[in-house]
């Protein structure tokens, strides 16, 4: 039974994994541009919410409700203003740009927060379990995967379903004819990118209520956020699910029986992968061209 | 209105620092079919990605239906009702082509194309409609390239060698259906590397020779050896 409540805890993790990669892996799959300042735009998402609650002094479900339209707007604004212009600029130029955004904002939010670890308070959420015959689940990982599944169901609905899907597929797939037939790209992308950064900033909160929140924690969300997304299969958004599942159940596994590797276990399972089925579970080989 | 649907006035355009169109005029008038032909290399495609306005032209003037629309970038032009079908068609290969024909029909322009009057224009793509368009045939996508086109309602349709790399037969089958899309009234620009198909298609015939018009006139009254000299740049 131990093993079973292990797995489940994995997955539970892999939900918190996936729910901050999904961000990443859509904006790859629609504009290619790997955005290297993706974990730190979860924890200025973090740093947002904290600022909320203790300026209005009202709950974290209410803070968030107000952080997430403004991380949004965040990363609307930063693809307008910022990430167009790399896209346009050669293929290593999103790069160089986001990874100097994360280098700039890890040390704003040193300046700004100071170094240290602060918690973020959740009430009775941080806490609450649910007992299932001899299972432990904690509402908060159980919240955290019903928010991945959800957010991955409904952001792979709107892109089959809706115009503004069509839209994007279509842009993803040429962007120069897409122009031609009338789509007006930029605020497309920004609508992308908006998404993108609010799905991460409301799984960034979510993390930082079980381990905290400090400046730097963005590249180790990077880290892992982008193993979800490659081991699943670029520009998957599914497949970011199963890629994140897979991270947590082997971290979580492998650190019931040592806790020093379970780290280098999902390291090691993002090396398989890559060796073994190097556009991930569930992407497609890239076409011969 | 009396005047010409699009006017091209005096227009240079190119790549950097590759000048590929001097001074080229044209105009087409409402309903109207212009061929475009000449050599690789004389400009063609570059006049008509200038149109469509994926190219900024260096200088000139182009206007639709008297609006000088010069400076307006090409998303703008496509809704404003000039719709380009690519040379190599282009389409978004992941949609299905029902999709590929809906991309443009958020902005539709009110019209005679649509969706139903699409699927009896091209039976063929209303058979694969479901299926994605990356893996249709080469005359299937042609098809469907030309329906994502029409489903704009274009007041300027501009055909980049719709007939490269088909099967003859299916090139045909384009050219049947091609009287029904003028019958419409929308002013078409055809380029076309088959200098005897070019003729029977158009009103007038445009040849392109080192990026300038190196002759024009109806395409009934052009003599064959006229059009090979300028095709050709040399006295036949």
């Amino acid at each position: 039974m131990t093993w079973v409540n292990d797995v489940l805890q994995g997955i539970f993790l892999g939900g918190a994994y996936a729910l901050t990669a999904v961000g990443l892996s859509l904006m790859f799959g629609v504009m290619r541009l790997v955005n290297l300042a993706h974990g730190d735009l979860a924890v200025c998402g973090t740093y947002l919410a904290t600022t909320v609650m203790a300026m209005l002094g009202v709950p974290l479900w209410a803070a968030m409700l107000i952080m997430v339209p403004l991380a949004f707007l965040l990363g609307a604004v930063l693809q307008v203003s910022l990430f167009d212009r790399a896209l346009h600029s050669g293929p290593t130029a999103p790069l160089l740009v986001t990874f100097g955004l994360s280098v700039i904002i890890e040390n704003l939010l040193q300046q700004i927060y100071s170094a240290n670890t602060r918690g973020v308070a959740a009430g009775r959420l941080d806490v609450a379990t649910a007992h299932l015959g001899g299972l432990v689940l904690p509402w908060l990982a159980l919240l955290k995967l019903i928010l991945a599944v959800a957010v991955i169901g409904g952001l792979s609905a709107m892109l089959r379903r809706t115009t503004w899907g069509r839209r994007v597929r279509a842009t993803s797939d040429d962007l120069a004819i897409a122009r031609l037939q009338g789509i007006r790209v930029r605020p497309l992308f920004a609508s992308v990118t908006g998404l993108a950064i609010a799905a991460a900033a409301l799984a960034g909160t979510l993390n930082a209520v079980t381990t905290g929140v400090y400046p730097t924690l963005g590249a180790l969300t990077l880290i892992f956020a982008f193993e979800a997304v490659v081991i699943g299969g670029l520009g998957s958004l599914w497949g970011t699910l199963l890629g994140g599942m897979l991270l947590g159940v082997t971290q979580v596994v492998v650190s019931q029986v040592s806790v020093p590797y379970a780290t280098l276990a999902s390291q090691l399972l993002f090396l398989v992968v890559l060796a073994v089925r190097p556009q991930g579970l569930l992407g497609t080989a890239p076409a011969a061209d | 209105m009396s005047g010409p649907v699009l006017e091209v006035r005096q227009l240079d355009a190119g790549y950097r620092d590759f000048q590929a169109l001097f001074g080229v005029s044209l105009e087409l008038a409402r309903g109207e079919t212009v061929a475009l032909v000449g050599a690789n290399g004389a400009g063609k495609t570059t006049l008509l990605m200038t149109i469509a306005g994926a190219l900024r032209p260096w200088r000139g003037r182009l206007a639709l239906d008297g609006a000088d629309v010069t400076g307006q970038p090409d998303y703008q032009r496509a809704r404003a009702g000039v719709v380009l079908v690519p040379e190599g068609r282009r389409l978004f290969g992941s949609l299905s082509a029902e999709e590929n024909i809906l991309v443009p029909a958020g902005r539709r322009q009110s019209g005679p194309w649509t969706l139903d009057a699409l699927y009896e224009l091209f039976p063929m793509v209303a058979a694969r409609r479901g299926h994605r368009a990356g893996l249709l045939s080469g005359g299937e996508q042609q098809a469907v390239a030309i329906a994502r086109a029409l489903a704009a309602n274009p007041r300027v349709l501009l055909l980049d060698e719709v007939s490269l790399g088909l099967a003859p037969a299916v090139v045909d089958a384009f050219y049947e259906t091609l009287p029904a899309i003028q019958a419409s009234g929308v002013s078409i620009l055809l380029v076309e590397q088959d200098i005897d198909r070019a003729l029977a298609a158009s009103a007038r015939t445009l040849c392109l020779l080192e990026g300038r018009v190196a002759l024009a006139g109806d395409s009934a009254a052009l003599s064959r050896d006229d059009l090979i000299a300028a095709y050709f740049g040399v006295p036949a």
